[in-house]
């Protein structure tokens, strides 16, 4: 009797939780924002903002309970909760033309009421809303009684659903846009698009479930000639991804194509600081120092324009910009040899400001532009041809991906590599090993800022004027970011981190201040949830994952 | 010559005199042991003896050789090798990555293919575990990684600091077993342990550390048989 009530009280709680999540993200003028963008059909994410906020509550209090109570009483709680947390944010509807919350709150007001209201008024509209939120509970109970694997698999069709209809620009904005046009509303999926991705995703989970393990025992059982056969299909695999990483900005189109150019070059830089943070375990805020350098670099040799010293082609200059960034990353390594860890940190820090300081500076003005920066950077000729659209460019930083991810993949598989990760492990053990810790240090620097400089200099040819605040401190912290998020020490994790990190945002563009909102929670969950990143090293997944080997 | 003579050593941590005038001596092929309670400078004569410990007064020479002007990485290259307090694996790389690092001073594949199967011959765990992540191993593995490694260096000459730290009496002795074999096959051993039983049982001779003094240096026979060492190392009364 006892448990019974505790069960229905704390029902009762996170239906109040539930609601009051609620009516922050409303009040706060959230849902409102991203009532501009439809998902589904007429379903906006401001919708679908306020039903993951009552949805994820009664999932995880549903869930808890999901052994030990009939499934009767979950989907009665399951309304309750969603019923409760609607009837919180209706109370807003309902009490407005006795209460002025607009002089509080700036974004309370008709047209937010009539968001909630579906329309239909104070009284009508606001049963609708609870009766919505209770079907809502409902369906989750629904859900959170499935067999496991089809819990799981809802759920995460569910997500997969609105994010493709989040992103269901990408497909409008391609070239062959055309042939998604049956499957996409005015804005965002229509239904038939919307069940599509829903059943395709819970497809492919039932075939990936129901396959693997045939195909692990077939492997086991052929493995002379398993090996062969993996390794041709690999291959397929290999030859059919660089096809379509060819063919992509051709289907893409100009302004997506833009998108992943600045991906690219994120990766380029992400590829560099994974050296220095990734395998050598020094943690540099300063990085976007060296692509400052090497933008500078570029900007200064070929500029046609009054700051231009040498009116040099990009290729002849692309070296030089490589070198500047390598010299400047042993000259901060000199100073910083004996530190480690935080201090190492904030002197990195310090170093990547001073350098867009001295960048901003009049002392240097009429050498670099100061504030105006450099213009009249031209575009890299290539044979009496000149790249100049997003899409000749993707090639070019195709190109620079392919080099960097070589040299980073040759770098960490030698000699020098693995005395770059004893020294992350531990250095006084490195130097017992007969490790130069000096010059393992030195290169670490000097090789991750050479990557930096090769992306700030096809950077400056690619947007053709370079200016101080274009190298703020949220680049080091973004491609600091985009490592973390795809796995320290992992090659593939900079891309995956970089897309995310990147790519996303940039599509996000709409929602403004929002945007950093939602980056920022993604970030946190992405932490909690995966925190060896999405891509993550082998050794790294083996290390948080306490597996056994062999 | 002693292969390696310490004279008069004084090391410092900032003002703290840790040791206060060290002198001893290991001759080739020998195991020479270094006992004594925490504190008691063991730990410091071994980072003297590797160069992270710079002596401010007395001289360290390897074969004649001043080693004190040499830094840490260099000491390596002369033919010293160190197994450090509490092991000091690489705990986030492999096995095979960890022993591939103790080879890191040499350039001859072949003689560093031999040497790991000679490692992996005293050590037949970690040969099974060789793809593991090495912070995976249990104490007694990470112990014998930690030796083969060093020995992956082909050192003339081995500091082990408290090998036995930690590990169940039955690992203990597998691992100082080990250690003579070490020594048989031709590396000169100087070990510092707090469990003066088992070293003074397989060292040819024993320095007696207390308060960074060397209070007693003898035979390990005559050390055993001393009613001091007795009394108060091997818990004698």
């Amino acid at each position: 009797m006892d448990s019974q009530n505790t069960f229905w009280k704390s029902a009762v709680k996170n239906g109040l939780l539930a609601g009051a999540i609620g009516l922050y993200s409303t009040l706060v003028g959230l849902v409102q924002a991203f009532n501009k963008r439809a998902v589904i059909e007429q379903l906006s994410l401001g919708h679908i903002t306020l039903l993951l906020s009552w949805g994820v509550v009664a999932y995880v209090f549903l869930n808890h309970h999901r052994e030990s109570e009939s499934k009767g009483k979950l989907i009665a709680a399951g309304a309750l909760v969603g019923g409760l947390g609607a009837f919180l944010v209706a109370l807003l509807p309902m009490t407005a033309q006795w209460v002025d919350y607009h002089f509080v709150f700036v974004h309370a007001g008709p047209e937010m009421y009539s968001l909630l209201t579906f329309g239909k008024g104070p009284w009508l509209g606001s049963a609708m809303l609870v009766a919505v939120g209770a079907l809502w509970g409902i369906l989750i109970a629904l859900v959170v009684s499935l067999p496991t694997f089809w819990r799981d698999s809802v759920v995460k069709a569910f997500l997969i659903t609105i994010t493709v209809g989040l992103l269901s620009d990408l497909f409008t904005g391609m070239t062959i846009g055309w042939m998604f046009q049956p499957f996409l509303g005015v804005e965002g999926l229509n239904i038939l698009g919307a069940v599509l991705v829903f059943g395709l995703s819970i497809a492919y989970d039932y075939w990936s479930a129901h396959r693997k393990p045939k195909e692990s025992a077939e492997a086991v059982a052929t493995e002379p000639a398993g090996v062969t056969k993996s390794q041709l299909r690999r291959m397929v695999v290999g030859a059919l991804a660089l096809v379509v990483v060819a063919g992509l900005p051709l289907l893409l189109g100009s302004y997506l194509s833009h998108v992943l150019n600045m991906v690219g070059l994120y990766t380029i830089m992400g590829l560099g600081l994974n050296i220095v943070v990734g395998y050598a375990g020094l943690l540099d805020l300063g990085y976007v120092a060296f692509f400052a350098l090497g933008a500078y670099t570029m900007g200064l040799l070929t500029s046609t324009g009054p700051l231009g010293i040498a009116h040099w082609t990009f290729w002849e200059a692309v070296p030089f910009s490589i070198l500047v960034a390598m010299v400047a990353g042993i000259l901060l390594g000199v100073p910083v040899l004996r530190m480690r860890g935080d201090y190492l940190a904030i002197v990195t820090l310090g170093f990547g400001e001073i350098i867009r300081i001295l960048a901003l500076s009049n002392w240097l003005k009429p050498l670099i532009g100061g504030a105006q920066g450099i213009l009249l950077i031209p575009k890299p000729p290539l044979f009496g041809f000149k790249i100049q659209t997003p899409i000749h460019f993707y090639y070019l930083i195709l190109v620079g991906i392919g080099i960097a991810a070589f040299v980073a993949y040759r770098l960490r598989e030698s000699r020098l590599g693995r005395a770059w990760m004893a020294m992350r492990e531990d250095e006084d053990v490195a130097e017992a090993m007969g490790i130069d810790l000096v010059v393992t240090k030195l290169t670490a620097f000097a090789f991750g800022a050479s990557f930096s400089g090769l992306a700030g200099a096809i950077f400056a040819s690619y947007v053709g004027s370079i200016f101080p605040h274009s190298f703020n401190l949220l680049i080091s912290i973004n491609v600091l970011s985009l490592i973390i998020v795809g796995g320290v020490g992992s090659m593939p994790g900079v891309f995956v981190g970089s897309l995310a990190l990147v790519g996303l945002p940039e599509l996000l563009r709409e929602f403004a201040e929002y945007r950093m909102l939602i980056y920022g929670l993604s970030l946190i969950a992405m932490m909690l949830l995966k925190p060896e990143g999405f891509w993550p090293e082998p050794i790294r997944k083996r290390e948080l994952r306490e597996e056994v080997g062999d | 010559m002693a292969m390696l003579e310490l004279k008069d050593v004084h090391s410092f941590y900032g003002n703290i005199e840790a040791l206060k005038g060290i002198s001893l001596y290991v001759d080739e092929g020998e195991i020479v042991t270094l006992i004594g309670a925490n504190g008691a400078g063991k730990t410091t004569t071994l980072r003297t003896i590797t160069g992270l410990i710079k002596p401010r007064q007395g001289t360290v020479t390897l074969e004649g050789e001043d080693l004190t002007k040499f830094k840490p990485h260099e000491i390596v290259y002369k033919g010293v090798s160190m197994v450090p307090e509490g092991r000091g694996i690489f705990a986030r790389l492999t096995v095979a990555e960890n022993l591939d690092l103790g080879a890191y001073i040499r350039n001859d594949k072949e003689g560093i293919k031999e040497d790991l199967e000679r490692v992996y011959e005293l050590f037949p765990r970690l040969k099974e575990r060789r793809n593991q992540v090495a912070g995976t191993l249990s104490g007694g593995e990470q112990q014998m990684l930690a030796i083969g490694r060093a020995l992956m260096a082909r050192p003339r000459l081995l500091l082990l600091d408290e090998p036995s730290m930690g590990l169940a009496p039955v690992l203990v002795e597998l691992i100082f077993d080990t250690i003579v074999d070490i020594n048989k096959q031709g590396t000169t051993i100087l070990l510092v342990e707090q469990n003066a039983l088992m070293a003074l049982s397989i060292a040819h001779r024993g320095y007696v550390l207390r308060t960074g003094e060397i209070v007693l240096a003898d035979s390990a026979e005559n050390l055993r048989n001393n009613e001091m060492v007795q009394k108060t190392y091997l818990g004698m009364e």
